[in-house]
């Protein structure tokens, strides 16, 4: 067992009103920049849609993510290393700016410069990267509420298999928001991509960053990244992507779209994971079964050995603390209520989704069958679901909106009858999600105060880490591994070639006195 | 001027290539990018990008052979100068269309598609008239004096000049003999030279030939670093506005 931490989040699709706050926010903090126009870290899409990009989903176009080849073995679905290299001049899977949307922006001082006239004058667009007129003709938001839909949301890849287009029509429409931000996965495709080896998984918290010192701009993460969540900006020549906001997650807070969700439907926890397992779950062979694998590699930070060797492991005992409070680990593995996005990309994504129920209210009304009844009759297909969140299989979405139905009946009971049992699963369920305090949803412990030297220098250089060597005023660890000159940590993630035991950072008189 | 042309030139664009070198390296990671377009344009890229890259992995091997290994060393394994020179101007043919091809696309698409353009510095123009002048100056004698001309003994004269820079027994009598064409094109070469490293060429040294030995999931965790004093750290992310 090789115990590692992760900042995950949940998102509760039945709160989701698609106000798009947590794009604005993100937007404004990370991408208000020269090159990143088109770039939203955070963007919530319209289900059904074809996604920005489009029809990012579907990965026979895109080739994202891992596949298994013929023998089994786990493998980046555009190729391996030599065939990465070898197109390294012209990427066949990366999308074209305007499978995002080509940026745009607005001549406002027509507005203040025209001379007076009859008619008010207007202020027309202007291509963000040519700085010449343009018709703008897709973005990020284009599909926002059905927006085209008659036309286009019948190419969304989630149809596939389904006999659900129908419900496209007006009567029988149905819709719901899906936000989206990197999933931070536990088997990055984008770091197995990246030629340079700029892109990296941070040991201690597991957020996926680009080290914009070290990105050349080969660009193959943007193909690599199934959910096409790292982005090229075209102004620097570099990758960029959702960082979690790592400076807030170091200092106890939640990410900015996190804080700012008008619909309180995000949930920031930690997950302890077994490294040794990684591998073995993203190479399971169906994969209907990936989500079941997923859940094997978390560790129950209840179980005293888990813990035991978590703290082995060198993570902080309040971290350990925090691991047993994680609103994540009660609604994805504890309750599971919450399933991964598209599993079967194999990357074993950290952004979980609990999958929408609120129709089913009105449905239950208006037919009197009750709310479990209901739940078949949806307006929002369980196929459509399951394509979404569990590759397929309608079982655990049907468990999970089951238990999402049961909370409502059992609450309605409790507060109805006085002799109603309690049932403490579906009150902490009913808590979390309902009630859904903001300290409930945010369990985020802060990094170590002894590291604070170590953060600032992360701040100043924005992603990366210096390459440092011995430092008379900053002393590596006495202990620990031989690791290279700059951090790097090559963790073979196969148990067979166990990586070296990170330092104990809380045990190591030299670290702390740093 | 002899002097100047085949001996200070060529050793000034020597010192500025390594000096420069050394100084972006430490000061600009941050810019140290291939700058990659194919997000803005991909269908010329598509032809383009390989084109001029492979043709010019193949003129550069052409250049070893041709420039760096002396006549002698070949003669010494048998191979006489007519059989070099039909290798040299068939295989030196085909590199030069597989690289004028690429180039010629790549410039006209840095030229004229809009989205391409608007990326494109002055470093940037600098560098794509001086490759033109080189590829230009270097397929001309290739294939219209070594093909199907009478041939020309570049290894007689230019090579030994060239050999002799690194020996410091750069000897001008013998380039300041061979054709003009071969004079522009060292010269313009010596240009490039002096322009890499303050050029997107620098991606050319990092070449991710290391990735194929790499596991591929990479971990880090953080090191204790001093935090570098503001202004220090080399080029960052630029205000809003001040363009790259």
């Amino acid at each position: 067992m090789r115990v590692k931490a992760q900042v995950a989040m949940v998102m509760n699709l039945d709160k989701c009103i698609g106000c798009h706050t947590c794009s604005v926010t993100c937007k404004q903090v990370w991408t208000n920049r020269p090159g990143t126009e088109y770039v939203y870290f955070n963007n919530v899409e319209t289900k059904p849609g074809v996604g920005y990009p489009k029809r990012y989903e579907d990965q026979d176009q895109w080739h994202g993510g891992w596949a298994l080849d013929s023998k089994g073995r786990l493998k980046p679905r555009a190729g391996g290393r030599l065939k990465k290299l070898a197109t390294l001049f012209w990427n066949p899977d990366l999308p074209a700016i305007d499978d995002y949307g080509a940026p745009w922006t607005y001549d406002y001082q027509t507005l203040t410069d025209a001379p007076a006239g009859k008619q008010n004058p207007s202020a027309h667009s202007i291509s963000a990267l040519t700085g010449k007129d343009m018709t703008p003709g897709w973005g990020a938001n284009w599909e926002d509420d059905l927006a085209g839909a008659p036309e286009r949301a019948a190419d969304d890849p989630n149809f596939a298999g389904l006999e659900e287009q129908v419900r496209l029509t007006y009567e029988q429409a149905f819709m719901f928001y899906l936000p989206r931000i990197c999933e931070h996965c536990l088997n990055p495709s984008c770091v197995a991509s990246c030629p340079s080896g700029a892109m990296y998984k941070r040991d201690e918290d597991g957020i996926v960053l680009v080290d914009q010192d070290r990105c050349r701009g080969w660009r193959m993460c943007v193909s690599g990244c199934p959910y096409k969540k790292v982005y090229f900006n075209h102004r620097t020549g570099k990758a960029e992507k959702c960082t979690l906001c790592f400076p807030r997650i170091e200092a106890g807070q939640p990410t900015i779209c996190s804080e700012t969700c008008v619909g309180r439907l995000r949930y920031l926890g930690l997950m302890l994971y077994d490294a040794d397992k990684v591998l073995g779950a993203a190479a399971t062979a169906d994969e209907k079964d990936l989500y079941g694998a997923q859940l094997e590699v978390f560790l129950d930070p209840e179980d005293p050995e888990v813990r035991a060797e978590a703290a082995a492991s060198g993570i902080p005992a309040e971290w350990i603390d925090a691991a047993r409070r994680s609103p994540v680990y009660a609604l994805a593995a504890r309750h599971r209520v919450a399933l991964p996005l598209h599993p079967e990309y194999r990357t074993l994504p950290m952004v979980w989704y609990i999958p929408p129920l609120s129709p089913v209210a009105d449905v239950a009304a208006e037919r009197d069958t009750g709310l479990f009844g209901a739940i078949e009759a949806l307006r929002i297909p369980i196929g459509y679901l399951a394509n979404l969140f569990t590759a397929g299989d309608p079982e655990p979405v049907r468990r999970a909106l089951h238990r999402l139905a049961a909370i409502r009946t059992h609450m309605r009971s409790v507060q109805l009858d006085e002799d109603a049992v309690s049932d403490d699963d579906l009150e902490d369920l009913y808590r979390l999600l309902a009630i859904a305090k903001y300290s409930d949803r945010y369990v985020v412990p802060p990094a170590h105060a002894e590291e604070a030297g170590t953060l600032m220098a992360q701040h100043e250089q924005l992603f990366c880490a210096q390459p440092g060597g011995p430092d008379d005023n900053f002393p590596q660890p006495a202990s620990g591994p031989v690791r290279d000159d700059d951090g790097r940590l090559h963790l073979d993630l196969s148990p067979a070639v166990p990586a070296p035991r990170d330092p104990q950072p809380t045990d190591d008189p030299a670290r702390r006195d740093a | 001027m002899n002097l100047f042309w085949w001996v200070i030139l060529p050793y000034i664009a020597l010192a500025v290539f390594i000096v420069g070198h050394v100084w972006r390296w430490r000061y600009d990671q941050f810019g140290w990018t291939t700058r990659s377009t194919q997000l803005q344009e991909r269908k010329l890229l598509k032809w383009g990008g390989p084109l001029f890259h492979y043709g010019t992995f193949a003129a550069i091997g052409g250049h070893v052979i041709g420039v760096l290994i002396p006549e002698r060393w070949t003669a010494a394994i048998g191979i006489p100068e007519t059989v070099y020179r039909w290798f040299s101007a068939s295989a030196g043919t085909l590199a030069a269309v597989l690289v004028i091809g690429g180039v010629l696309i790549l410039a006209t698409r840095r030229l004229f598609v809009p989205r391409v353009r608007a990326t494109t510095s002055t470093v940037d123009y600098a560098a794509l008239i001086l490759l033109l002048v080189v590829i230009i100056t270097g397929v001309v004698p290739t294939i219209f004096v070594n093909l199907f001309g009478h041939g020309y003994d570049y290894r007689a004269s230019v090579a030994p000049w060239f050999r002799g820079l690194f020996s410091l027994h750069p000897s001008t009598a013998a380039i300041s003999a061979a054709p003009v064409i071969y004079q522009v094109h060292a010269t313009a070469a010596w240009l490039i030279w002096a322009l890499w490293p303050f050029s997107r060429l620098v991606h050319a040294w990092s070449a991710p030939l290391w990735y194929l030995w790499r596991p591929y999931v990479v971990y880090r965790s953080r090191v204790t670093t001093r935090p570098a004093e503001p202004g220090t750290s080399g080029r960052r992310w630029r205000r809003i506005g001040v363009p790259y």
